[in-house]
Order: C-alpha cells, then sequence, then structure tokens
C-alpha cells in the first residue's frame, strides 16, 4: 500500500538525518517507527504525509509517487493542543475537514456523530478543545480523523502528551479503530513498549544519520491486553531484542532523555 | 462555590466592588467641584455647571427628537460620522492588506520599506496636503482618520498572521483543506486576537485625529467647538466639549470590548480569564 525505497534526508547540504530507509506498509497493517530521539522519525512521517520533499528517494502510495498530500490521508499530531482550533467547537473540528469535500451535509454530521461515539465522545461535541483534558482532545483528534475516512492513518508521537492510563486507553482505542473502519495505521513512536503493544511490524531505525536495522513483525496475538499481553514471554523478548538493537550502537554515549 | 451566602453578605460585596471600581472617580470628581468652587475662577467652572450646561446644550431638544438639543445634530453626529467612516475605512484597508503582507514573503518585501516610511509621517502634518487634494469636506477629515489609525491594525494584522502555529498550517495541508479555508478558517480565527488589539488601538487614535482634523478649516464638530468656544470665550462651552469627548472615548471602547468579548470568547476561555469589558 505505501513503499517507501531509498529514502534520504538532509536539513541541509551535509546535515543528513536519514542516510537510507526503505519499508513497505501493507493494507489493514498497523506499522510502528521506532528509533532513538534525533533520528528523524518525524522528518520521515512528514515526508510520507507528502507535507515535506524528501531529499531524495521513493516514496509510493498505491503506486504513484507522493507529491502533496495525497487524497485518503488522514494525520494525528502529537501537539493535540495546538493542531485542533480552539475557536471551533469539538463538532466544527471534526467536521471542518469534510466540509470540502463533496459530502452531503447529512452524512457529514453522521460521521462525526459516529466518529465521536467510536472514540467514546459522544456528548461532547458543542465543547470546546480547551474546555477537554488532554487525553480527551486527542481523542477529538483522533475522531476527525476517522470521520475523515482515511484509508492511511498517520500517527505521529500521538500519546506522548498525556498521562500513563489514558495512553493506556488510547492505544487500546488504535486497535478498535483500525479493526472498526479497516484503516490503515502508521506510528512513529520513541516507546519500544507501545510499539510493540500496537503493531503488526515495527520498523527499527538507528541513531542519526539513520538507517533500518531491521523490521520486526510482533505476531502477538488480537485483541491485544494491556496486563496478559505485556506478560508473554513473546512481547518481552520482541521487546528486549528492539531494545538491543537501539541501543547497541549507542551503549557507550550517554544519550539526552527526550 | 454552590453554598449560597446570606443576602446582606452578597450584597456588601458588590457594594464593595462598585466602591472599589468607582470610588477614586466620585472622590477626583468631588474635589474637583470644591477646587473650581473655591477658586471661582473663570477659566475652570466647576462640573456640576459644566453638566448644566451640556443639558443645554445637547438635551434641550423637543419630545420629536427624543430632546436632543441642535448641538447633538451640528456637531456630535458629524463628528461621529467622521470617527466611524474613517476607522471602518482603516479597517477596510489594514486588514486585508495585512493578512496579504503576512501570508506573502513577496508582498512583504515588496512593501516594507514603503510603509515605514509612511508610517513615519505624523498624520497631522499631512493635513495640508489632503487639503489641497481632497478639499474641506468630510472627505479629507476621513481620509486623515484613515491615514493616521491605519497603522496598528495593519502591523497587528501583518504580525498575527505570519505567527499562525505551523502545527495548524501543517493540520490544514494533511487534510487538504482549500486555500480559502485555510485563510477564513485557520489564518484569520488564529491572527484574530492580534487584529482585535490593533483595531482597539486605532480607535482611540481615530478619535485624537477627528478632533485634530476638526480644528483646522472647519465649520462643525466636537473638536471645532471646543476651538470655536474658546475663541468666544464660552468656556464652559468648551469644558462641556472636553468632558464630551472624554465620554465619548470611554462609551467607544466599553462597547468595543463588549464586541469584542463576544468576538473572542474562545481565547479568552482557552487562557483562562473571563470577560474583560468588566475592566472598562
Amino acid at each position: 500500500m505505501l513503499t517507501v525505497k531509498d529514502f534520504h534526508h538532509a536539513y541541509a547540504p551535509g546535515q543528513v538525518v536519514t542516510q537510507s530507509v526503505s519499508f513497505e506498509v501493507r493494507a489493514g497493517e498497523i506499522v510502528s517507527i521506532v528509533g532513538p530521539s534525533g533520528c528523524g522519525k518525524t522528518t520521515l512521517l512528514k515526508c510520507l504525509a507528502g507535507l515535506l520533499a524528501p531529499t531524495a528517494g521513493d516514496i509510493r502510495f498505491q503506486g504513484e509517487a507522493i507529491r502533496g498530500v495525497p487524497q485518503g490521508f488522514a494525520m494525528v499530531f502529537q501537539e493535540y493542543g495546538r493542531s485542533l482550533l480552539p475557536w471551533a467547537t469539538v463538532n466544527d473540528n471534526v467536521e471542518l475537514p469534510l466540509k470540502y469535500r463533496p459530502i452531503p451535509a447529512d452524512e457529514r454530521r453522521s460521521r462525526v456523530t459516529q466518529s465521536l461515539e467510536a472514540v467514546g465522545l459522544a456528548g461532547a461535541g458543542d465543547r470546546y478543545p480547551w474546555q477537554l483534558s488532554g487525553g480527551m482532545q486527542q481523542r477529538v483528534a483522533i475522531a476527525r480523523a476517522i470521520a475523515y475516512q482515511p484509508q492511511l492513518l498517520l500517527m505521529d508521537e500521538p500519546f506522548a502528551s498525556v498521562d500513563a492510563q489514558t495512553r493506556a486507553d488510547l492505544e487500546d482505542l488504535v486497535a478498535t479503530v483500525r479493526d472498526q473502519f479497516q484503516i490503515t495505521i502508521v506510528v512513529v513512536t520513541h516507546d519500544i513498549d507501545e510499539a510493540v503493544y500496537l503493531s503488526d511490524r515495527i520498523v527499527v531505525l538507528s541513531k542519526s544519520p539513520s538507517t533500518v536495522l531491521d523490521v520486526v513483525a510482533t505476531e502477538l496475538p488480537r485483541p491485544r491486553d494491556q496486563i496478559a499481553t505485556k506478560a508473554q514471554p513473546q512481547f518481552v523478548s520482541i521487546r528486549s531484542k528492539i531494545a538491543l538493537l537501539i541501543k547497541r550502537p549507542t551503549a557507550d554515549v550517554v544519550r539526552a532523555p527526550e | 462555590m454552590s453554598v449560597r451566602r446570606p443576602l446582606a453578605e452578597r450584597s456588601l460585596d458588590v457594594i464593595r466592588s462598585v466602591v472599589i471600581r468607582y470610588g477614586l472617580g466620585l472622590v477626583l470628581v468631588l474635589l474637583w467641584q470644591y477646587a473650581a468652587m473655591q477658586a471661582s475662577s473663570i477659566f475652570f467652572p466647576p462640573p456640576l455647571e459644566i453638566l448644566k450646561r451640556a443639558a443645554e446644550l445637547w438635551l434641550s431638544g423637543p419630545p420629536s427628537r427624543l430632546f436632543l438639543g441642535d448641538g447633538v445634530f451640528s456637531d456630535i453626529l458629524p463628528s461621529l460620522m467622521r470617527l466611524l467612516g474613517g476607522w471602518a475605512l482603516a479597517i477596510a484597508v489594514g486588514v486585508p492588506l495585512g493578512v496579504l503582507i503576512g501570508r506573502s514573503r513577496i508582498a512583504a518585501d515588496l512593501t516594507n520599506p514603503s510603509l515605514q516610511f509612511l508610517r513615519a509621517i505624523p498624520g497631522p502634518a499631512l493635513i495640508p496636503v489632503f487639503i489641497i487634494l481632497l478639499g474641506t469636506e468630510a472627505m479629507m477629515r476621513v481620509t486623515l482618520i484613515a491615514f493616521g489609525s491605519v497603522w496598528p491594525i495593519l502591523l497587528n494584522t501583518i504580525e498575527g498572521t505570519r505567527t499562525v502555529d505551523p502545527v495548524q498550517i501543517d493540520t490544514a495541508q494533511a487534510y487538504r483543506l482549500p486555500s480559502h479555508a485555510r485563510l477564513w478558517r485557520i489564518v484569520l480565527p488564529a491572527a484574530l486576537p492580534k487584529i482585535f488589539a490593533g483595531v482597539r488601538v486605532s480607535l482611540a487614535l481615530a478619535v485624537i485625529l477627528m478632533v485634530v482634523s476638526e480644528l483646522v478649516a472647519s465649520t462643525n464638530g466636537i473638536g471645532y467647538r471646543i476651538q470655536n468656544s474658546q475663541i468666544m470665550f464660552l468656556l464652559t462651552d468648551m469644558w462641556c466639549g472636553i468632558v464630551l469627548l472624554a465620554l465619548l472615548g470611554y462609551t467607544l471602547n466599553w462597547l468595543f470590548l463588549k464586541v469584542e468579548d463576544r468576538a473572542l470568547a474562545w481565547y479568552h476561555g482557552a487562557r483562562g480569564h473571563g470577560v474583560r469589558s468588566q475592566q472598562g
């Protein structure tokens, strides 16, 4: 569905952040991209989304090279508080992207209601984002993506700024969304536990200038459970494997905390 | 919060807040009255006398005209029309031009030197030029008010539209909002708090320029009346005009804050403070 071949990116000439990255995402998968901080994960995701043009390399969505944001992409940003519009109600935030597509008004409204229900926010439509907690705001951002009915959902560190309990709930919501709406999902995260728990496959990047160290299939059964799944030997071994992959090249270097 | 305190205690609170809000003003007026009566100078009539004269000037008309005196129609209304006309023109020019410059690098580079140059010219210095170009009628005064008060609107609109949060722009792009939607749904609302701040400053400037414009080659208006009263030694009339200007500025600012509270309710809510119009 999405293929990345020899992706290479430099912030400026000589300032290479990503050396060479290739992987693919199949329809219906949840794929995580993990790597140490500063390895260019977010830049990679922005290029996947068509928000940025890579310095070199080939990114294709269903065989077509990406130039600008393709139709059928939705995005959830880490900074939910800045990605939601504070002057618009929750309903208006979710509805806004639909307004400029040929969708009849009554279908628009039913999509807004349905997607808010799906994220557990039925009845919050008339409130403003800043009246909601951080976790609820990120749910609104997810509802906005669902209502858009994308084929591919890109999430950039979506749960990095919420508390632990909310984070667990939102992680489970991602799997529900995939099953309920048949959306392919790509998640960028620096949290290995989260990547293993969420994903079918994990693309592990090295530190900058980054390359793909490995693509790991988790093969954990679904539905997953925050406690039971994380206690499985398979979960533990994959987690250690990825942690070792990421840590090994920099084991003797004290890295700055994220 | 839900516990209702006794009526006496609550009404005491109301009285206290009224005293804090308006007490100082009242004391100052009383002091003025006392000092003016003691001095009994014709140059400084006491406020009560000014009030009495103001009522004669402006509130002595027939009931069919809502008791409004001739002065209202010959001076206050023309002044208000000029003020609002010039201010509206400043908004109509300043906001669109500011959006263009704020969002377009080329427009910014093209216009910046000329705008900085024009901005450095004090508006009143252009009165002779405007008189030559536009005569001495309303158009000259409206243009002067607009020219002098457009700058805060223009600069704040540029600043506001230039500093829209990049995440909001990315969001608009990720959801493929067409450019007109980006303008109306993202850029303009995001810049609105700054635009409002600029428009409010420009309102105060517009009042000043209205008076200045009426001091030159004028036959009516509040500014003209103040100057004329002074020349004709009608000093109480002069003071009436000055007090009227203060009231006018105060009222317009208050009305403007009311409008702003509605338009920017989301902004004050998101920043965690309530309505501002109560601050006067």
